[in-house]
């Protein structure tokens, strides 16, 4: 089971990288919600997919079975769940907003707070 | 842990039995007073008046238990408390040595001083936007990060003060704030998303989060585990938030857009965690690796600190400049964490506290200048010197400190930096510090005389209304000037009489080289094996 999401976490990764590089905001907030998923099924994936074994350290023993699913990258995605849906809520927003004020979501046409024409400082005093 | 039998009802096999220290609850309580009063504040965000009334005294108490956690740090070492008094590695560890102790006390000092500002700079509406709150929130991020002891409750603290960050950035709501809030978002994000990603994989190959067991455990996995791989991707995470170069473009794009205040807090504290990051992980967790990679940070940090500088040479906007010297420090401590000798921490330590006090003082001196009736654009300012003198001559301590002449606090490490570069042969880098500051100097002192020595009036637009010297030039509110004067003053203190902070730095810096007390703070029971 786990060859198969590693190959769909690398897929999710390639699209969010692709969808990175465009020039348009609403492409990238797209990006940015894949990404996050690709990398909570990334240690989800990690930590081992399985639920037959409940995952009980023995007596005697220090670490986990090899079998059974390690519950802790589980409650590392369960955090990183949350946070990335607030970051992504947030970005939401805050793309909309730019595009109401500045009146596009092209980055290339953004350039209110690095005008393209600044002229250069005095050379001389 | 080991060795003991005990039947499940012996509590002492999995809880830590003896009760917590008093002294020892100043390591939770910085951050726990943040959050407190950073959501009172937020309920009361609406009363305008009474916001600055709670948050300045609050963080004057933040200052007050960083630096007695500092105190304490220093008489009876490394202090560690474990969240659920679970055993470590298994609760989250909260771990105290010189370094994160020192990083902590200057940063709420810097907050103090952004507070006390703020109650100028804010008006209103900007209050009811939640300048406080997200302050309180941020500082609770900031000495979160500098405090714990567990990789995941590090990443949970830089997301914690990059929220808070994206409320302050965007504070007004201006069109320039939300472009640049767009470039910083969408950077710091994947930023942060790397730094997830290596921390997953860091679980996966050492079944462990905690910075102490990490360490102990990093020297028998070496031969077996990709640890290459996991260590260059912690390096490109925090070297994207500490905007080093090629991975530093969001902070120029960003810095000058919010209120000056935001500002100077920003410059003073947000890149500073990225710098603590990478010296945590990269110095004390895996120091084979960091010695592999060093060569490529010492390019990088070349870079970063010549091209910061040549960007600040060529902006017209002040606030621009001060954002591309931001840049330029990175670089200087990078130099440090290059070098990885005692020297270079030690030198990387200091020159992150003295560019935490003195990148917000500039920001702070800026702005008073401003509200003096002075102008962003180099082009059209001038004549600050003829209405304060005093402030002038502040600012031209700032400019040399920032550059890096004696008796100021940015001399001490550069000079720590280039005799550790010129003692392993690197005087390509020890060249790059130098020239770095020549330029800085140059950028500086370009500033000074144009804004402050020039006459007003001889500037290319001047005779616009509000700078016209002498009728709309208002006064410097008294809060903002004691924000500022205290600042200088610690500056000017860390550079007339060093010794206190250089002994500080060399302690932090043995911390990172020899884990072992960290360890030791951790897991007590290590000692008797």
């Amino acid at each position: 089971m786990e060859p198969v999401f590693a190959i769909l976490v690398g897929a999710l990764f390639t699209v969010s990288i692709y969808l990175f590089m465009s020039k348009h905001i609403i492409r990238v907030l797209m990006g940015a919600a894949i990404l996050s998923n690709a990398v909570n099924l990334l240690i989800f994936t990690a930590g081992r997919i399985t639920r037959e074994v409940p995952p009980i350290i023995g007596p005697g023993v220090d670490t986990l079975s090899a079998s059974a699913a390690n519950p802790l990258p589980q409650a590392l995605v369960l955090t990183a769940i949350v946070i990335a849906f607030s970051f992504f809520a947030f970005l939401l927003v805050l793309g909309y907003r730019a595009f109401q004020k500045l009146g596009t979501d092209n980055s290339d046409e953004m350039r209110v707070a690095e005008p393209v024409n600044e002229p250069a400082p005095p050379l001389g005093y | 842990m080991a060795g003991k039998t005990a039947g499940l009802e012996d509590l002492s096999v999995a809880y830590v039995t003896e009760p917590v220290a008093a002294a020892d609850w100043l390591i939770v309580a910085p951050v726990a007073l943040c959050l407190l009063v950073g959501s009172v504040l937020l309920m009361l965000r609406k009363d305008t008046r009474l916001q600055p009334l709670i948050a300045i005294p609050a963080l004057m108490v933040l200052s007050a238990m960083t630096l007695g956690l500092l105190w304490h740090v220093l008489a009876n070492g490394t202090v560690t408390m474990t969240m659920g008094r679970w055993l470590p590695p298994f609760g989250i560890s909260f771990t105290v040595d010189p370094l994160s102790a020192f990083f902590a006390a200057t940063s709420s000092l810097v907050a103090l001083a952004a507070g006390v500002y703020g109650r100028s700079d804010i008006d209103h509406s900007g209050r009811r936007y939640g300048f406080y709150p997200f302050l309180l929130l941020i500082m609770a991020g900031v000495i979160g990060a500098f405090l714990t002891g567990d990789v995941f409750n590090l990443y949970v603290w830089f997301e914690v003060l990059l929220i808070s960050s994206f409320g302050l950035l965007v504070l007004g709501s201006e069109r320039g704030q939300l472009d640049g809030g767009v470039k910083y978002a969408f950077l710091n994000l994947v930023a942060t998303t790397l730094f997830l990603i290596a921390t997953g994989y860091l679980y996966g190959l050492f079944g462990t989060l905690n910075m102490a067991d990490i360490a102990v455990k990093a020297s028998e996995l070496r031969g077996t585990a990709p640890l290459m791989t996991l260590v260059t991707l912690f390096l490109l995470a925090f070297a994207m938030k500490a905007a080093a170069f090629p991975v530093n473009f969001w902070l120029p794009a960003s810095y000058h857009t919010p209120r000056l205040v935001v500002s100077a807090l920003f410059a003073g504290l947000l890149t500073k965690v990225g710098i603590y990051a990478l010296l945590r992980v990269l110095g004390m967790l895996f120091p084979i690796e960091r010695e592999e990679l060093s060569f490529i940070i010492a390019i990088a940090a070349a870079l970063t600190m010549v091209l910061g500088v040549m960007g600040a040479l060529a902006q017209n906007d002040i606030r621009r400049a001060l954002g591309f010297l931001v840049v330029s420090g990175i670089g200087v401590m990078m130099a440090g964490l290059a070098l990885g000798s005692p020297a270079g921490f030690s030198g990387a330590i200091f020159y992150a506290a003295h560019s935490m006090v003195v990148m917000t003082a500039l920001y702070f001196a800026i702005g008073i200048g401003v509200s003096l009736g002075g102008n962003f654009r180099l082009s059209e300012a001038g004549g600050l010197y003829a209405r304060n003198a005093m402030l002038a001559f502040v600012t031209l301590m700032l400019f040399l400190s920032v550059s890096g002449l004696p008796p100021f606090s940015g001399f001490w490490p550069k000079v720590m930096l280039v005799k550790a570069s010129l003692d392993i042969g690197a005087w390509w880098l020890a060249a790059a510090i130098l020239v770095t500051g020549l330029l800085t100097t140059i950028t500086v002192g370009r500033i000074w005389a144009l804004a402050y020595w020039r006459p007003a009036g001889e500037g290319a637009a001047s005779a616009a209304a509000g700078s016209a010297p002498g009728s709309a030039a208002g006064s410097a509110p008294a809060g903002a000037i004691a924000a500022l004067f205290g600042l200088v003053a610690l500056s000017v203190a860390a550079g007339v009489w060093p010794e206190p902070v250089l002994v500080l730095s060399q302690d932090a810096a043995r911390g990172l080289i020899d884990p072992s007390a960290y360890v030791l703070s951790v897991f007590p029971g290590e000692a008797a094996q």
